[in-house]
């Protein structure tokens, strides 16, 4: 009778010492994970491969929108500092699950004057985002994941004053997207796994929301490859990594 | 001396025969998993009061359709190089002829249907020569090759309102659509599939594919009804540049752009009504903007 008694005081007492601890490191992981990023920057080295005009005359449309300001393929966009803009930079090992999760904003992929805009669009896998059409002309948007990884191909037609397409894409994978009536307009969805950012015009790029640990991180570009470096993130110090693709 | 080089001799050997063996497993291991989805439930279809099994259709898929779609379903078979279109690949299960909305699985009856419609234009005949049982079996058949019959199910089939009598207002609301959504853009103002992107249209696996002519007599790929096209601009044609215009075009205004279609076909047995409106009218092809 009486050692019932201790056994379930002991019980007791380690149930609510268990969720005192349980509370105080999640705390611990939230904060942290909410200081800490990973920064740097993605380069170019060499010379800048001649990215090709795009004849629109198939649209008068968006022959229209470019008027004074003709257009090239984005395939490859390195800034006058020899920044590379358009990588996507994400965390391809050392994944936690105590990351800060994703943003609940919906990233948006929009398409205007007959372009993407971003050409890439970064996004975590499950997470939502919205594809719109600030055109007056007809596209159709028709992602080409592989079938089999369990990202399923669409195809959806938005004419002007369409609604926005919001969806999410399963697995990580960096998803082809185009237009068939628009056959320049090509694109990417760089889908990934846990927190990413993607490159500016300067390179620069700062994934957010990483909490202190060890990580591989990967540096992706459509058609420059991928390249990977080890960082450790540090409580209350950021870490830092740099790429730099050479040119062919 | 002679016994160690013996051994020496054994141990290569046998190290080559692990790994011939390994690389055997690898080129392999997709016919084991299709052999283990052939027990899976998503081995079987129903159509109607029609069952499919997959089991039964082994030896009419050998006979009539690995030629081209392949002993692996992947739409290698030994004719494939000498098609075009090809012929589909049941390992990826993307499927042009649907009732469900882009991105998902065909409905078994789906499968069904286009197995005994044949697609025109292409080298799938029409199977109507084989008995409906035999169908569904083949159904079930095609079904156990692909990943995706084994994680995902059907899409649910799009709801289709009953056929509207055809009008001048319904055929006029329906040239509206044509313009607005910009049909034209690939099949071209007069549906003659010259269009200003006709010409660099690719499938998903970047080659060259035609838009659908309506004037030159041929049969729509998907089926020849007024239901029949509602469903391929409804659910767009996944696999090719025909997009879903599910989320453009209302129920009741998908009819029309059915009339207005029909006014675009030389006269065959659906469009005898859509042709005389349209003479009445004088209806002039769409001003492309």
């Amino acid at each position: 009778m009486k050692k019932t008694r201790y056994s379930k005081f002991a019980a007791i007492l380690s149930v609510l010492v268990l969720v005192g601890l349980g509370a105080l490191s999640l705390n611990q992981t939230v904060s942290a994970a909410a200081e800490g990023s990973i920064a740097g920057t993605v380069k170019f080295s060499g010379t800048a491969p001649h990215m090709r005009g795009i004849d629109m005359s198939k649209d008068p449309y968006c022959v229209k929108q470019h008027e004074n300001s003709p257009v090239s393929l984005e395939n490859i966009v390195v800034g006058s500092d020899g920044g590379l803009q358009n990588a996507v930079v994400y965390i391809s090992e050392g994944l936690t699950g105590n990351e800060a999760a994703t943003a609940s904003n919906k990233p948006v992929f929009d398409q205007k004057g007959c372009q993407y805009i971003p050409h890439v669009l970064a996004m975590d896998a499950n997470q939502e985002f919205q594809v719109i059409t600030s055109d007056q002309t007809t596209h159709n948007i028709h992602p080409l994941p592989n079938a089999m990884t369990g990202n399923i191909p669409w195809n959806k037609s938005q004419p002007p004053g369409a609604p926005p397409i919001v969806t999410s894409w399963k697995t990580a994978e960096m998803i082809s997207v185009k237009c068939n009536i628009h056959p320049w307009m090509h694109g990417y969805f760089a889908v990934v796994k846990g927190p990413y950012a993607t490159s500016d015009k300067s390179g620069a790029y700062t994934i957010h929301g990483v909490p202190p640990g060890s990580y591989t991180v990967t540096a992706w570009q459509e058609e420059l490859g991928t390249q990977t470096a080890k960082v450790t993130v540090a409580a209350g110090k950021p870490g830092s990594a740099d790429f730099t693709f050479k040119g062919k | 001396m002679r016994s160690k080089s013996f051994l020496r001799c054994s141990w290569l050997m046998s190290a080559a025969a692990v790994v011939a063996l390994s690389l055997c497993a690898r080129a392999q291991l997709s016919t084991v998993q299709q052999q283990e989805w052939l027990n899976s439930p998503a081995a079987t279809s129903h159509i109607g009061n029609l069952t499919g099994n997959a089991k039964a259709a082994a030896s009419s898929y050998r006979r009539y359709c690995v030629g081209c779609h392949g002993e692996m379903g992947d739409g290698n078979g030994e004719n494939t190089p000498w098609l075009d279109p090809k012929p589909r690949d049941f390992q990826l299960a993307v499927f042009k002829c649907r009732s469900t909305p882009t991105g998902t699985l065909p409905t078994d009856e789906d499968l069904f249907d286009t197995i005994g419609r044949g697609l025109d234009r292409s080298n799938m005949p029409i199977w109507n020569t084989l008995t409906k049982d035999e169908r569904a079996d083949l159904v079930a058949w095609i079904k156990h090759f692909s990943p995706r019959w084994q994680n995902e199910k059907a899409g649910t089939p799009i709801q289709i309102p009953a056929e509207p009598e055809v009008t001048p207002e319904r055929v006029k609301a329906g040239q509206e659509v044509f313009g607005r959504v910009q049909c034209w853009k690939c099949h071209g103002v007069q549906g003659m599939a010259n269009g200003p992107s006709a010409s660099t249209l690719t499938d998903d696996l970047g080659r060259t594919i035609l838009p659908y002519n309506f004037t030159d007599g041929s049969r729509p790929k998907c089926g020849s009804s007024d239901r029949d096209l509602y469903k391929i601009f409804m659910t767009g044609l996944d696999g090719t540049p025909m997009p879903s215009f599910a989320d453009n075009i209302k129920p009741d205004e998908a009819w029309d752009l059915v009339f207005y279609l029909r006014t675009l076909q030389p006269h065959n047995a659906f469009n005898a009504r859509e042709r005389q409106i349209a003479k009445q009218l004088g209806l002039k092809p769409v001003n492309p903007q």
